[in-house]
């Protein structure tokens, strides 16, 4: 296996670089400058923002540029970031444990929700229970964050006055009171995304479970007497989980992507609201570098899928 | 205009027939006042007045904690490198000027001693130096004393192109000297009627010495202090993440009494303005939200009932739709909008004029703006003392389409206008934000029914406002008949921004449309208005001259002013904060205080 996770890592590599290349080239032809806000300043003669774009190389051909990009990145220089000037890496590291934080509990809570309704639906298929959860699947993922992150706000700070809707990345408080704050404040964009996560996992989870449950080995199974849960659980879900596993995986780096969104409506200084910030005021060091990390982690959490699916399936070999 | 009668109060003042109250009164009433009007006593020989003081606390400390949201983090907090007001906001929590403005377009001391003027010496007679005298016993945050050193490093910093500094425009001109410890001389290359552009204000922070001496030049970006300022204002630096927030903690050594009232400070950014009103207006979870450019019933909306309130200040913010007087679908050697056409419909001044009555200010502001804005027909709204008095705008669709009608512009089978197989067909750009695009729709409408077609096109504002060569959406390039934004005006001193539309600042292909004057209009009266002004040392002609050019600019119709912008600020109902229209929000935060509430 180890063969195989090493093999799987060096055909990554020219993909990543396949990748790198593509995203610098959308970047560099991309309208927008990095010092435009110079050019509106009345106080700023022209010659200063020539004098920038030439300090940082930004008038070199796109090539020369690209592989002064990837010499650097090779060592582990990931650029700095035009509009704080300060290292890209630095700006990454900063923010990382936020989105971590909340964007984890998130996919955690939409798991928690998804495979146990899931699975329990598909047991029963069309009951009450089915329904109820059905419908509330489809309104979940019909609305968008935007809407429901509005929604909850207006109920939970407006109206009722129980939680902040500003996220606050560096707490004062200490101890229990500390996780008491950090808990309070996650608590709404954690429910936002996760019930919209959920409510699509929960579809799909109920469908593959469907598929599996009506195959013949669980129906040996049952008639060798084992009880339900045992069926379920040892049986049936096991092999279920390899499409959910397929989608989890996959959507782990659009997670990031999808939660630019809940991130500008709570304020969680997270990648996300990095990489809006950094499109907007055309930072291109650092949108490149996010996207660039957003690359690596689709390719990362393509290898976990197909190593979990070995370990589902023993029937599926590394090769 | 105002001349003789301006020269006799001023000797009035002098006397002490007449006291500075009653004289920027006076102004007032003559529509002549704000932050020039002190300045007209200065170079008429009074010495200028410091603004005074709101402030009310009697001990420093104790007002607990200021939060303050910025829906635009500050991504940096150098102010030399300060990209747009927010970076400015930013540094200025730690960093201070020799001095800044108050509302009323006074000068407010901060850490200088004295204001320059003609009786102490500090102004020279012939407008070509100003010496500044430094506060004694000042302390940088780390101990180290702030001298007149610190101001000169400023300078040479600033003005090395190496480090590329925003502050280059402001002291490349001009050479700094030390005289002692404690006083400064600038001296300038002409006479310099408006003497208080470096050091002053949120552009003229300054940096320490000692921290920056070794990160001048091309290793200014190295500076480690870049990112943790250590600066001699109200509040300490304690910690900065780029875009999302920065704390400060009181100033034990702070170097104005009383001051500051706040234990902690922090400014939090990111989000949108709607959401940041709600959180200070409605929810109260903060003290003062920047910037709130939300539609005003909104804010009505919000203020029922509510924690907080808006608060407003006067600057010279103008938003207007520009004319291009180039042909922007003639291309002349690659060049669109070229100096070598003429524009096929603005050509006919009645065309112009006709435009000119279809925008309804009136509704504009009645629909959209509401208090945050005011009905003008200037381009040049403020300072008071330069704003024209010769000038007026109306709303007619009836009128308009008369002017066209005898103009020769006859209506064709499609209702639309035309003349020698020219149809009135025009193509009305701006960047998008709400209340630009409905303005766009009232003009649009407007303009229908008096037989003009318009074409609304809408770019996004990073691709608008960029100075991208390859992009051919932006404003300066202007590939439209008509365009729509607001240049902030940044001083309470127009030169900057009537200087923008002298001839030889053209936007053209040769210039990679860095040129700033994009309708592209080129008049030899305004040219020689605006040299003129630039060195007259007195300043009441030189404010007559910059009323001339914005009338001259009025009648040309180069830009149709569609209103005149206000600062909004929401502001918990406690806080007193001190806003002005010519300088940054944390400009005059060491007089900022809690009403003690109970």
């Amino acid at each position: 296996m180890s063969q195989y996770v090493l093999r799987r890592l060096l055909i990554a590599v020219p993909s990543l670089l396949g990748i790198s290349l593509v995203l610098y080239i959308v970047l560099a032809l991309a309208p927008g400058d990095p010092f435009s806000e110079l050019a509106t300043n009345p106080n700023v003669p022209p010659e200063v923002g020539a004098a920038l774009r030439a300090k940082f190389g930004l008038d070199d051909p796109i090539y020369l540029r690209y592989l002064r990009w990837l010499a650097a990145m090779l060592q582990g220089d990931w650029g700095f970031s035009f509009v704080s000037r300060m290292n890209v890496d630095t700006l990454i590291l900063q923010r990382l444990p936020t989105t971590l934080y909340v964007i984890g509990s998130a996919q955690i809570l939409a798991l928690l929700i998804a495979i146990p309704v899931g699975v329990y639906a598909a047991t029963r298929p069309y009951s009450i229970f089915d329904q109820i959860a059905n419908t509330f699947a489809f309104i979940g993922f019909s609305l968008p964050t935007f809407f429901t992150g509005l929604l909850f706000i207006l109920v939970f700070s407006i109206t009722l006055d129980w939680l902040p809707f500003v996220y606050s990345s560096d707490i004062k408080a200490t101890g229990i009171r500390w996780l008491f704050e950090q808990i309070k404040q996650a608590i709404m964009p954690v429910m936002v995304l996760g019930l919209f996560q959920a409510a699509s996992m929960t579809r799909f989870v109920r469908s593959a479970m469907l598929d599996v449950i009506r195959l013949d080995y669980v129906t040996t199974a049952r008639a060798k007497g084992l009880g339900q849960p045992r069926v379920i659980v040892k049986h049936a879900m096991r092999n279920a989980m390899i499409p959910v596993v397929t989608l989890v995986a996959l959507q782990m780096p659009a997670v990031f992507g999808g939660a630019i969104v809940t991130e500008q409506i709570f304020r969680i200084p997270g990648i996300g609201s990095l990489l809006i910030s950094s499109i907007l005021s055309n930072d291109t060091p650092v949108v490149m570098a996010v996207t660039f990390v957003f690359a690596c982690l689709v390719v990362l959490f393509n290898l976990i899928a197909d190593i979990l699916y070995g370990w589902l399936d023993p029937r599926i070999s590394f090769r | 205009m105002l001349d003789t009668e301006l020269r006799t109060m001023i000797d009035e003042v002098k006397d002490g027939h007449m006291d500075r109250r009653g004289f920027v009164q006076r102004m007032l009433a003559f529509g002549l006042t704000a932050p020039m009007a002190t300045q007209i006593l200065a170079i008429g020989g009074v010495a200028m007045a410091e603004g005074p003081s709101v402030y009310k606390p009697t001990k420093r400390g104790g007002g607990g904690a200021l939060k303050l949201l910025w829906w635009q983090g500050p991504t940096l907090l150098n102010p030399h490198f300060a990209t747009g007001t927010k970076d400015q906001d930013g540094s200025r929590l730690f960093y201070e000027p020799l001095a800044c403005w108050d509302p009323d377009g006074n000068m407010k001391l901060v850490l200088a001693a004295e204001i320059p003027s003609l009786e102490n010496g500090g102004l020279s007679a012939d407008g070509m130096s100003v010496t500044w005298k430094l506060k004694p016993g000042v302390k940088w945050h780390d101990g180290k004393p702030f001298t007149a050193d610190d101001v000169v490093f400023n300078w040479e910093y600033a003005r090395d192109p190496a480090t590329a500094t925003v502050t280059i425009g402001i002291h490349r001109d001009i050479t700094v000297e030390k005289v002692d410890d404690l006083t400064v001389r600038i001296l300038f290359k002409k006479p310099t009627p408006f003497w208080a552009d470096a050091f002053v204000g949120a552009p003229g922070s300054i940096i320490p010495k000692h921290l920056f001496a070794e990160y001048k030049g091309a290793k200014s970006r190295e500076a480690p202090n870049n990112l943790s300022p250590v600066g001699t204002g109200p509040y300490k630096f304690v910690e900065f993440k780029p875009g999302d927030v920065i704390r400060g903690e009181l100033n034990p050594d702070y170097h104005m009494p009383n001051r500051p009232h706040f234990d902690t400070i922090e400014m939090k950014g990111g989000g949108d303005a709607v959401s940041a009103a709600r959180a200070v207006i409605q929810s109260g979870e903060y003290d003062f939200g920047w910037n709130i450019q939300v539609e005003d019933d909104v804010l009505l909306r919000l203020e029922k009932g509510g924690k907080g309130k808006t608060v407003y200040a006067v600057g010279g913010d103008t938003e207007f739709i520009a004319l291009n007087f180039t042909d922007p679908n003639t291309e002349v050697d690659g060049e669109r909008s070229s100096m070598k056409t003429k524009h096929p419909l603005f050509s006919d001044p009645a065309v112009r004029k006709a435009l000119s009555m279809l925008v309804d200010r009136e509704a504009v502001k009645k629909v959209i703006y509401g208090r945050a804005g005011r009905v003008t027909p200037n381009f040049l709204n403020g300072p008071e003392k330069f704003v024209s008095k010769n000038t007026s705008w109306e709303f007619s669709i009836e009128k308009a389409a008369k002017l066209l009608e005898d103009a020769g512009w006859k209506a064709g089978a499609d209702g639309i206008r035309e003349k020698d197989g020219k149809k009135l067909k025009l193509l009305y750009q701006t960047a998008i934000n709400g209340p630009r695009q409905k303005t766009q729709a009232i003009v649009k409408q407007a303009c229908q029914k008096a037989g003009i077609d318009v074409e609304l096109k809408s770019v996004v504002a990073s691709v608008f406002f960029s100075s991208d060569v390859a992009n051919p959406d932006t404003y300066a390039k202007f590939y439209a008949d008509l365009e729509m934004f607001q240049i902030p005006m940044s001083q309470p001193d127009p030169a900057q921004h009537m200087r923008r539309y002298h001839s030889r600042n053209v936007a053209t292909k040769e210039n990679k449309w860095q040129g700033v004057n994009f309708p592209r209009w080129v008049n030899k009266e305004y040219d020689d208005t605006v040299d003129a002004a630039e060195s007259e040392t007195d300043l009441v002609k030189r404010a007559a001259l910059y009323i001339k050019a914005n009338d001259i600019m009025m009648q040309d119709i180069v830009f149709i002013p569609v209103m005149h912008r206000l600062k909004v600020e929401a502001c918990a109902n406690a806080l007193r904060p001190v806003v002005s229209g010519w300088a940054n929000e944390t400009d005059n935060l060491f007089d900022w205080y809690r009403e003690a509430t109970g």
